[in-house]
């Protein structure tokens, strides 16, 4: 039962509710669509990069289950106004955040909020539900057309 | 004979084992069963004293293997009322008989403009391999509607035949919500118009008596897997005079009658389709399964998974908040739902952590899911050694997630 208090934090279940930056940014510049061939989950992530280089606006769209839903809502939180290659960045240490051993200082510092996501590793089918937005998010930012995959 | 499901759970090892520190509720049986004792023995029993190769050897070994070998043939063909041992061909799946069809029987008898006719209720292995060999001969697939209950909708079925049908190709059971097809119908249908027909039965052998000459079907196919046999090991009936107009599928050692670099020439049904060094050890567990469910008695096992299908029924609609998928007055054996809330993949995982193994997802049948405009369901499936109080823990750990997700 702790397993399930780990996984299913109330942060996660309050993004789950209450995804934030649920919209279509209206000055977006770049976009992708992501698409979890196993279980069906669909998430679309648009934001606005400017001039300097910089996350401006960030939004997405979908369905999925919980951990994508709230993981997509924290990703946009984290990265706005953040550089790309930030944000980009901020990826490498999520995806080591759910897939790999516990994190530590100062690398857990680095994903800040985001840590509610570590119970995720007591569940590897579950890491490709956490990580779909973030393969969407760089997909939409390295510009690439095709669907990405958490495959 | 009466049957006893809590005595029939001692012959399965793996229900001793816990999941996520819970005792193990499994009700993934659907997707595979789980194996008996007597399966599990049987194998091992072929690789500690009777292995060798079949079909070849002079000597005692592999004269056992092979009697081992082909008395599995007999027992498939007896379990599933065929008339001659010739019509069983052993294959690695319920998904390679298909195909085998698709590929011999398919490409034989499909032209252009041709039509072939699968229902809404299929499993992607009943819909794919039609599917590419439409596209190859540029012929049709025919899609028969499902209504609102999960049932086949027999008079757009009828509606759908016609003189450019080839093939019927439907379930007997469907694996996404439980429907029983009223095959005999089906077949009757079908047969006045001279058209064939493959039944998938996947998920209808584990579950009932099957006897392919009362069903009038021309091909039938299963799963060991999901007999209580082990996986990589399937079947395909074929009525003898379409199997032996059938060209070969895979070809090589076992299946031919001479080679010579110019030419070679075939066997008869069924080694024609069955090249190269088989499952030995498999095909003798998927006897020993046959044997344990005659032991315990279909019929018996029928009964109890209907009134099991009952009983879950009424405790999960108790549940506001849950909708059931599929509700034809003929099912059996597969609970389909959706909760409102909470994901079925959010659902499969809390219940995982509850010791409660379920299904989460599309169950291979994409279309089905579009078609009750749902990404997933979640799938509780029964076998013959689940019991009410397996239900009762299915249904308390719904309601725990919805508490968690409120």
């Amino acid at each position: 039962m702790s397993e399930l208090r780990e996984l299913y934090q109330t942060t996660i279940l309050d993004h789950n509710k209450k995804p934030r930056n649920f919209r279509v940014p209206e000055a977006a510049n770049r976009e992708a669509d992501g698409y979890n061939p196993l279980c069906g989950d669909k998430v679309r992530v648009l934001v606005q990069v400017d001039d300097a280089g910089l996350v401006e606006d960030i939004g997405f769209q979908g369905s999925g289950c919980a951990i994508s839903t709230a993981s997509a809502s924290m990703m946009t939180e984290a990265v706005k106004g953040k550089p790309v290659s930030d944000a980009l960045a901020l990826f490498e240490s999520f995806h080591d955040l759910v897939t790999g051993p516990p994190l530590e200082e100062p690398l857990l510092e680095g994903v800040g909020k985001l840590a509610v996501f570590s119970g995720v590793r007591e569940f590897p089918m579950r890491v490709k539900c956490a990580t779909l937005a973030w393969h969407t998010l760089k997909s939409a930012l390295d510009q690439r057309s095709e669907t990405a995959k958490t495959e | 004979m009466s049957f006893d499901p809590y005595l029939a759970r001692r012959d399965f090892p793996i229900l001793e084992r816990t999941n996520r520190g819970q005792p193990l509720v499994y009700l993934d049986t659907a997707a595979s069963a789980q194996k008996p004792r007597a399966v599990i023995d049987a194998i091992s029993d072929v690789y500690e004293r009777h292995y060798a190769n079949i079909h070849r050897g002079v000597y005692e070994l592999s004269e056992e293997a092979t009697r081992i070998h082909d008395g599995a043939r007999e027992t498939v063909r007896a379990f599933l009322g065929a008339a001659d041992v010739r019509e069983i061909v052993f294959t690695r799946n319920a998904t390679e008989s298909i195909n085998l069809v698709a590929a011999t029987f398919g490409r034989a008898n499909v032209g252009p403009g041709d039509e072939i006719v699968i229902s809404g209720l299929e499993h992607h292995a009943n819909i794919v391999p039609w599917q590419m060999l439409c596209q190859e001969k540029e012929a049709r697939l025919r899609v028969v509607p499902v209504t609102d209950a999960g049932e086949v909708d027999l008079e757009a079925f009828e509606k759908l035949l016609g003189d450019r049908t080839r093939l019927v190709a439907i379930s007997h059971v469907s694996n996404a919500l439980g429907t029983i097809v009223p095959i005999r119908e089906v077949t009757a249908a079908a047969h006045e118009r001279g058209i064939p027909v493959l039944l998938d039965g996947a998920q209808a052998v584990p579950r009932f008596a099957v006897d392919v000459g009362e069903l009038g079907c021309d091909f039938y196919v299963f799963s060991g897997h999901k007999l209580y046999g082990p996986s990589g090991m399937g079947v395909l009936y074929g009525r003898a005079e379409l199997l032996e107009a059938m060209p070969p599928y895979q070809t090589g050692g076992d299946m031919i009658e001479s080679v010579s670099f110019e030419k070679t020439t075939f066997q008869p049904p069924p080694q024609r389709f069955e090249a190269g060094t088989p499952d030995i050890a498999g095909a003798a567990g998927l006897a020993a399964a046959i044997d344990y469910l005659n032991g315990l008695g279909l019929d018996a096992i029928e009964q109890h998974e209907l009134e099991l299908t009952r009983y879950g029924t009424e405790l999960l609609q108790q549940i506001p908040e849950l909708r059931m998928i599929g509700t034809a007055a003929d099912k059996t054996g597969v609970l389909s739902f959706v909760v409102e809330g909470v994901h079925p993949h959010d659902l499969g995982t809390i219940l995982d952590t509850q010791g409660v193994a379920i299904r989460a997802g599309h169950h291979c049948a994409q279309p089905l899911m579009e078609r009750f405009d749902v990404p997933a369901t979640a799938r509780a499936s029964l076998g013959l050694y689940n019991v009410r109080e397996d239900l009762d823990k299915l249904a308390a750990a719904i309601r725990h997630a919805i508490e968690l997700f409120r």
